[in-house]
């Protein structure tokens, strides 16, 4: 099974231990994986702003980079989930699907196609879970609150494989942190003030580490915890189940 | 409409933030209400089946919109209704004033009518010399503020009940500093019962309007509806084209979702049904157009007119509840109002498409199964295409595309930009950086992730 390693942007550039801890874990669980050099964004930024039409470049470059692989693995699920949903690109439409069917965000892929059953983790803190709205509502990485349906959560049903790591209960389950996209500097005022609100939230209920499938809410939420002067750290969830 | 007449979604919403306690409380509030309505869902097992069913009938009716009018007109008329029809929100407001003319009335009453707000009639009609009485109490309360309602089922609820009582002792003479709500709403009882008993006409909105019998449903809490219609010699129901559905028993299906999905009750207290004019009164029906047609006619959003207007997505909206329903500057505010705004006026609410995270929630919650988020992200699309962006964030999509398409390029700038936000933070962590002003910037590492991979994977 080879897997294309797709870290986005802005976790290439400023959580690169995100993108080390992605790679090993799954090469832990047996993956053979490949990061193709020249990567560099799935377009998100510019179509959520409205500029969908600028995102050919980008598109072509995925293609190209993506084609190759039997599973394309992000540790983001809202990359993934721009992909899936819009992933396009004249005279290359089969690469392109193919591309769109076959890519997972990371705990999805460790449940639904690894079908991970036990990991080799130890991480003795209280965590909360930061459901990220792509992951969660898009790519239905876990039940949505607002629905009658069954609970089920596929980051949680991961966590619980981790030595010592115990999850705190949210007020609010499910709430958007405001990180937004372009959102979060547009819409300065109500970003900051969703992401105070949730990290009220972690807080009160006692967590030390607040995590989350997807790197920009976490950038987030750490942007603001740090001028907080907090002692609560955010991880993404791969330097979790990574972590021994 | 004139150019900037308002300022922008993230501008009023800022100002709002600008007292956090109340934030926080209106925040409170609203959520409040969102768990009354997730309560009130979990008690019906079949609730995402109903859910479905009200979206399939509401997609029925975009299909078959003319016939059904037809054959709403067509039995209304025999009930005794006189209908008429108004292409826009002038049309409309002429055709009740010269009703109101013809019976020479100066006051009236006017129970909760959304379609009204967003026509403006009580202005059009306070500019001819008539005067409107609402009569819903929270209506009432912003109308006597001389605010718009913020919210489209609980018109008041950002004001708390101490300014209430300070209005009621202003404008009808109630103790000062008695914020009682129980005694408020007594007073105000007080008040519009007089308002009622003189009223010779009274407008009411319509909640569904049924093509098979030609009856119409208005669904209230306090009874002033029926008051108002019961009372007056002419009745005049003015609604919007798309609350028509087919058969009167789908009733069944919408009026169980709409008081649990509005604010958590099994059913309004009243869900009065209006059909034939009693005996000596008259009954008018307005069937308003005002850009219906139009968005009927945009296949990415004509899902919008399925709306029943319940303000589930402005409960559940993480943005509605910290921006306040003023801060989209139209009269239907939230997610709904933002993909129904700009089909009235592209420009004037360019900005509501994007005062949005597109979480989702409100997709979820509305009762309809309107692809709200996603009609956010298109209309944004839209809007951009049509030259309503501003020039600065167009000129730094374009520079992101550059970059973002370029692989050389991107290596470089993000090697560039990681060396000056370590060398020279001040030139990343200053006033005019938005993300800085309440948070600090990301550690920027020596290396990328690629750079990292280079050095330990590549062979
Ligand atoms: S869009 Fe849906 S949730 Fe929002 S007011 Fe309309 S029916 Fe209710």
């Amino acid at each position: 099974m080879k897997v294309g390693l797709f870290i986005p942007c802005y976790i290439d550039q400023f959580y690169p231990n995100v993108g080390i801890a992605t790679l090993s874990l799954l090469e832990k669980l047996g993956c053979e994986v490949v990061y193709p050099q020249g990567q560099t964004c799935c377009g998100q930024p510019m179509a959520n702003s409205g500029f969908e039409h600028l995102t050919h470049g980008c598109n072509e470059l995925f293609v190209k980079n993506f084609q190759d692989y039997d599973y394309i693995v992000a540790p983001s699920g809202s990359c993934v989930l721009h992909i899936k949903d819009h992933l396009h690109v004249d005279g290359k439409e089969d690469a392109a699907t193919h591309i769109r069917q076959r890519i997972y965000e990371l705990s999805e892929f460790l449940t639904d196609v690894l079908k991970v059953n036990n990991l080799r983790a130890k991480f003795p803190h209280k965590v909360g879970i930061h459901q990220s709205c792509h992951g969660q509502r898009g790519l239905h990485l876990s039940q949505m609150t607002e629905l009658v349906a069954a609970p089920f959560s596929k980051p949680e049903q991961l966590l619980h494989m981790v030595e010592g790591l115990e999850l705190v209960e949210l007020k609010r389950k499910d709430e958007c942190c405001g990180f937004g996209g372009t959102f979060c500097v547009f819409e300065e005022a109500v970003s900051v003030k969703m992401g105070k609100d949730r990290i009220d939230d972690h807080v009160n209920n006692g967590a030390e580490y607040i995590t989350g499938n997807d790197v920009s809410c976490l950038m987030h939420l750490e942007g603001i915890l740090r001028r907080q002067n907090s002692n609560v750290k955010v991880l993404h969830i791969a330097e979790i189940l990574n972590h021994e | 409409m004139n150019e900037h007449q308002h300022k922008e979604h993230s501008l009023l919403a800022a100002d709002f933030n600008r007292n956090e306690p109340r934030v926080n409380w209106h925040d409170e509030t609203l959520w409040w209400v969102r768990q009354k309505r997730d309560r009130m869902a979990w008690t019906l097992p079949e609730w995402e089946a109903l859910r479905e069913a009200a979206s399939c009938i509401k997609h029925n009716v975009l299909g078959n919109l003319h016939d059904y009018l037809v054959e709403f007109e067509r039995n209304a008329q025999q009930n005794g209704a006189v209908v008429h029809w108004a292409a826009n929100a002038e049309e409309h407001n002429r055709i009740v004033l010269q009703l109101l003319r013809e019976q020479g009335v100066k006051r009236m009453v006017k129970s909760k009518s959304m379609l009204t707000e967003e026509c403006h009639l009580n202005p059009f009609l306070a500019e001819n010399g008539i005067e409107v009485i609402d009569t819903d109490l929270g209506e009432r309360i912003v109308q006597l503020a001389k605010e718009p309602p913020s919210h489209i089922v609980l018109p008041c609820i950002h004001k708390k009940k101490e300014e209430i009582g300070e209005l009621f002792h202003e404008h009808l003479g109630t103790p000062a500093g008695n914020a009682d709500p129980q005694f408020l709403t007594a007073a105000a009882r007080q008040h519009l019962r007089k308002e009622f008993i003189q009223s010779r006409v009274a407008i009411t909105g319509v909640n569904f309007a049924v093509a098979e019998t030609g009856e119409m449903v208005v669904c209230t809490n306090e009874g002033n509806a029926d008051m108002g219609a019961h009372l007056a010699d002419v009745h005049i129901a003015c609604m919007g084209i798309e609350k028509i559905i087919p058969k009167r028993h789908h009733l069944g299906v919408f009026l169980r979702l709409l008081a649990r999905s509005a604010t958590g009750q099994p059913i309004t207290t009243y869900s009065s049904h209006f059909r034939k004019p009693k005996a000596g009164q008259q009954l008018h029906i307005v069937l308003v157009d005002n850009g219906r047609s139009r968005q009927l006619d945009r296949d990415d959003f004509r899902n919008s007119l399925k709306c029943i207007r319940c303000g589930a997505c402005m409960n559940t909206c993480p943005v509605y509840r910290r921006s306040g329903g003023h801060s989209y500057h139209n009269a239907i505010a939230g997610p709904i109002g933002a993909i129904l705004a700009p089909n009235l006026d592209m420009k004037e609410y360019a900005d509501l498409p994007f005062a949005s995270t597109l979480c989702g929630s409100c997709s979820n919650v509305c009762p309809v199964k309107i692809d709200i988020h996603q009609q956010l992200y298109k209309w944004r699309q839209v809007i951009v295409q049509e030259g309503h962006s501003k020039p600065a964030k167009a000129a730094s999509m374009h520079a992101m595309n550059m970059v973002l398409s370029r692989p050389g390029l991107y290596k470089a700038a993000g090697g560039a930009g990681r060396w000056v936000m370590r060398a020279m933070p001040a030139v990343v962590n200053n006033k005019l950086n938005p993300w800085y002003k309440q948070r600090e910037m990301p550690e920027a590492p020596k290396q990328s992730f690629a750079d990292w991979y280079k050095k330990n994977r590549s062979k």
